[in-house]
């Protein structure tokens, strides 16, 4: 039934079968080939290959990554890596042994040239302060003698490595020493407390400054190295790599110009104080820096405790204590434009109001007067503050007194509160209201006295129980300079990869908007434009000559037990500034002697334009 | 035909139930070759999914997946180049070879990097190598002009047009990927010993290579004007004395060798140190076949082994019954390639081969390889098919 077609074949050629039988011989020969190999290899000798195999083991070593750069706005660097030899011991690797541990020990004395106690000593101190299965860390910078001579002779002190490690290093020596902080290796409550999952026994980790804000940035990853081990243990190679991730460069907002001017005019005076920077509009800080100061790379080596206990001894003047940030100052004078707006908005005193200085005033049976009792005459708004009339500002606290206006401004000036930097170590400084000053007294009844009209009087003009950092004050200038706007004070400029690509970028941050007149405003930024450079302000002697028109404010505040601290607050360019600078020196007398030069030092950077010397003036004080 | 008849009562007459079958040509197929790719594509992908577990943090199963979605499309395009006259191909064969030619340039222009190596072009979502295409398309295109040349010239301008014509694009490929241009090699010789060429030629051909081989890898080198790149030379070579240089191409094969042979009779299962370790390379690819033999030992690898054994025998076969020489020599050539890939690549796992970086058909994890081998499964299954329908009268096309 079935259908049979009939198809033509294609004629085959004679001895194709033949050829067939050959590549099928072929293949079967090799397949053959196979089949007794994998015979022979699994089946008969399998057992010795089982045995290699399990001799075979791997052992995973973590690999550092470098720390990213710290550069300044320019892109100079200020914080670098260098790599140093350090002699190391894996403590898992040092016997409990009694003997066996002393016989170690000894030799490693022997080879690095000390004795038993110092070995044992060191080596307890850092199995102490590191977390478990950290290296011990015997030497950092070892010379090459030693280096060579250990890798040479590493079969006789297998318990030594020679390892390289990142160690910071400061190309500009001790510029921005307090911003930029230190590092150090990671310690056991580091590691309970932190929440990031790759941290582990012998990382560095940011300890101060701006290494420990963005430490996060700097740190990078680790990579791992797998290495092959036989089974005792023994390295026979390297297996795999996994990179580390070098941590990113970190762009700062300084200004080195602004920064070295800074630096080096405030030294000249040889007394501790600060200086404060900061870019108006976008918060960004130009310059900042505090004497005395510290030389960063100390904290690269071993620091003996006497070194330490200079570093913090307060008579020395506490070189590590960030005054810029962490200084807690009465101000003076330099409040006043606070006060001044304060009363404005309260409708106390209108710009014309007058007031007739005689240098002297009696207010609620208690004296007040003028530095030195200088009389002024008949002052309004602006003169006042060209002249620096204390009575103007005696009279303001006076009628301020009773309402919290004065510290309501205040405070929306920031004071009294953390500017949020990002810079640790920063003082929330202390704005005295009725409420705060008798909560304080009832803790410490010696140190206060309970509130009276004579404290708002007193923080009319910066002083009393008014604590502001150089740095509070910066930000409330600023404000005052912008319009209002109460910026959030930064550092970072951008982050950058280790090829110098823009990864991200810092954006202004507003905390809040004060509500100021521009009329109100205009008159105080005139009275401190004449402070500065009309021929009867404060600071005339210092700014008289400066061809940039600035706005600019002295301030001498009384400390107790202390001669007076010497301020000075100043923007430029007048009207419509760009940077506001403050200044302190702690003992520096009157502001335009000490305090005004070192930010007119920093100003003439910033613009690049030195001031002429001015004669006349009545070189008026406060 | 028979579809028109009508359906009787509930259930759905035989002929019905198989109009699918039919329609995909599934009963006309070689059930065997089917089966040994199948079998030998579930063997990738279980051995993928037990032993590169993990190697990608994030995505356990990165190889299993991809794996498993190469084989789907290789499928697809297997049943649908069975569907088509491989006849056809021959008609076709100047385009198919000047395509074949032409993408291989393309790599030398746009090509990029993989494995030390320059031999992939950059796709949208994939990463293809022509040369593993170019397997089947010089398989159809070479054994093509063989027919073009029976009828004209003496033997050995034939036996030398073929030469040229199969060494032309092997020549181009040994720039770019020596274990390719290899299998190219391969073809061509099985391509000219199925076409019937002289034995004396052959021969001939023979001689050549060895002279060309010892000049290329010996006195070339030794007169100072290297042909190989070093690390072509050094994996060639160093089969041949396994070093303890960790890294080197002799370390990775010694380590492979020593993965395949601690395998013993069973395997060593979870316990396969050598491969979960990393002391073997590229597990997932080249050396997948140490991995199977360590973790499933003898009994594992030999199931491997025979699932290639039939499917080149299946092949074979497809020569005698083929209706035309022109399917004869498609089923020599594709039978050959893969003989020889399976043949270097477990060499090289085994340790009795050099380091070629040849893939093993449907196991190595590859998308252009695994896609170009089902192209040649599904060639050979149209031969199977047109064979069929010459007996058999014509099924639905």
């Amino acid at each position: 039934m079935k259908f049979q077609p009939v198809i033509p074949r294609t004629k085959r050629r004679s001895g194709t079968a033949l050829r067939v039988a050959v590549i099928g011989g072929a293949g079967l020969v090799l397949f053959g080939i196979l089949f007794f190999r994998l015979w022979s290899l699994q089946v008969v000798t399998g057992d010795r290959y089982l045995a290699e195999a399990n001799d075979n083991r791997t052992r995973e070593v973590r690999v550092r990554a470098p720390r990213g750069r710290i550069l300044d706005r320019e892109g100079d660097v200020l914080v670098d890596n260098r790599t140093s030899m350090a002699l190391q011991l894996d403590p898992i690797e040092i016997p409990t042994d009694v003997q066996a541990r002393r016989r170690i020990f000894k030799s490693i004395a022997g080879v690095m040239d000390k004795d038993l106690g110092w070995v044992r000593k060191k080596y307890r101190d850092e199995i102490a302060d590191n977390p478990p299965g950290s290296p011990v860390t015997l030497a950092s910078d070892v010379d090459d003698d030693l280096v060579y001579y250990i890798q040479e002779h590493q079969a006789e002190y297998p318990e030594i490595q020679v390892n390289r490690v990142f160690v910071r290093k400061y190309p500009q020596g001790l510029e921005a020493a307090h911003l930029l902080g230190s590092v150090g290796e990671v310690t056991a409550e580091d590691l309970e407390e932190s929440d990031l999952p790759d941290l582990a026994a012998g990382d560095t980790l940011g300890k101060t400054g701006i290494e420990q804000t963005y430490d996060s940035l700097l740190r990078g990853a680790a990579g791992t190295t797998k290495i092959q081990v036989d089974s005792t243990g023994k390295v026979k190679g390297q297996l795999a790599q996994d990179m580390p991730k070098p941590g990113r460069s970190l762009r700062l907002t300084l200004d080195p110009k602004v920064q070295t001017a800074g630096e080096a005019s405030l030294a000249s005076f040889g007394l501790p104080g600060a200086f404060v920077a900061m870019d108006v509009n976008t918060g960004e800080i130009l310059g900042m820096g505090s004497t005395p100061t510290f030389d960063p790379a100390e904290f690269t080596r071993p620091l003996t405790q006497k070194r330490v206990d200079e570093l913090y001894d307060e008579d020395g003047g506490a070189p590590l204590f960030d005054r810029a940030i962490g200084g807690q100052y009465p101000v003076g004078s330099i409040y006043k434009p606070i006060t001044a707006l304060a009363a404005l908005d309260a409708g106390i005193i209108t710009p014309s109001t007058v007031v007739n200085d005689t240098g002297k005033i009696e207010i609620a049976d208690q004296p007040f007067q003028n530095a030195g009792a200088q009389p002024h005459g008949p002052v309004d708004l602006r003169r006042s503050l060209e002249v620096s009339s204390d009575i103007y500002y005696y009279l303001l606290g006076a009628k301020m007194n009773g309402s919290d206006q004065l510290q309501d401004w205040s405070a929306q000036f920031g004071i009294g509160e953390p500017t949020g930097i990002d810079v640790p170590g920063e003082s929330a400084g202390f704005l005295p209201t009725k409420a705060s000053v008798n909560e304080r007294q009832r803790q410490a009844p010696d140190l206060l006295d309970p509130w009276y009209i004579g404290q708002n009087i007193q923080l009319a003009i910066g002083q009393g129980y008014l604590q502001a950092s150089p740095l509070q004050m910066a930000v409330a200038y600023s404000a005052l300079g912008n319009g209002g706007k109460v910026l959030k004070p930064r550092m970072l400029l951008q982050t950058e990869d280790a090829a110098g690509r823009v990864l991200d970028q810092g954006d202004p941050e507003v905390v809040r908007e004060i509500p100021i007149d521009p009329a109100d405003r205009q008159v105080i930024m005139e009275g401190l434009h004449d402070a500065a450079q009309e021929p009867e302000g404060t600071s005339y002697p210092v700014f008289g000559g400066f061809p940039v028109p600035v706005a600019g404010k002295t301030g001498t505040a009384e400390r107790q037990d202390k001669a007076d601290q010497a301020w000075y607050a100043v923007l430029a360019p007048y009207p419509d500034p760009e940077i506001a600078v403050v200044t302190t020196v702690e003992e520096g007398g009157f502001g335009a002697d000490t305090a005004a030069p070192v930010a007119l030092q920093m100003l003439s950077a910033y613009f690049g334009k030195q001031a002429k010397a001015v004669s006349g003036g009545t070189g008026n004080v406060e | 035909m028979e579809s028109s008849r009508a359906t009787r009562g509930g259930v759905r007459p035989y002929h019905e139930r198989t109009q699918l079958l039919d329609w995909l040509g599934i009963r006309n197929m070689d059930g065997w070759i089917a089966f040994s790719a199948l079998g030998l594509m579930a063997c990738s992908l279980f051995t993928l999914h037990q032993a590169s577990r993990g190697a990608i943090p994030g995505a356990p199963d990165y190889y299993l997946q991809r794996q498993a979605l190469y084989g789907l499309v290789g499928i697809v395009a297997m049943f649908a180049i069975s569907r088509v006259d491989y006849s056809r191909f021959r008609e076709l064969r100047v385009g198919i070879y000047t395509f074949l030619c032409a993408s291989i340039f393309a790599v030398f222009t746009f090509g990029v990097a993989a494995r030390g190596s320059t031999n992939s072009l950059e796709l949208p979502f994939f990463t293809f190598q022509p040369a593993e295409l170019g397997k089947v398309l010089l398989v159809l295109s070479l054994a093509g002009f063989v027919i073009d040349g029976v009828r004209r010239g003496s033997e050995g301008q034939r036996t030398i047009r073929i030469l040229a014509l199969g060494f032309a694009p092997t020549g181009l490929v040994l720039l770019q990927d020596l274990g390719t241009s290899l299998v190219f090699g391969a073809i061509t010789i099985a391509i000219m010993v199925a076409a019937g060429v002289r034995w004396t030629h052959l021969a001939a051909i023979g001689a050549a290579l060895v002279v060309f081989i010892t000049t290329v890898l010996v006195l070339m080198p030794m007169a100072g004007t290297p042909v190989l790149k070093e690390y072509q030379q050094e994996r060639l070579t160093s089969f041949l004395a396994p070093s303890s240089n960790i890294g080197d191409a002799g370390y990775q094969q010694n380590q492979a060798k020593v993965a395949a042979g601690s395998g013993g009779t069973t395997g060593r299962g979870d316990q396969a140190t050598q491969s979960r370790l990393g002391f073997v390379p590229e597990r997932h690819t080249d050396f997948i076949f140490a991995v199977v033999a360590e973790r499933y030992g003898f009994v594992g690898a030999a199931l491997v082994l025979s699932l290639f054994a039939l499917l080149f025998w299946r092949a074979l076969r497809l020569m005698t019954l083929s209706k035309n020489f022109y399917g004869t020599l498609v089923a020599a050539g594709i039978a050959a390639a893969i003989m020889f890939q399976v043949f270097v690549n477990v060499g090289m796992n085994l340790g009795i081969m050099p380091i070629t970086g040849i893939p093993l058909p449907l196991m190595s994890y590859g998308g252009s390889a695994v896609i170009a081998t089902f192209l040649m499964i599904g060639v050979l299954q149209s031969i199977h098919i047109e064979s069929r329908a010459g007996q058999k009268g014509p099924w639905i096309r």
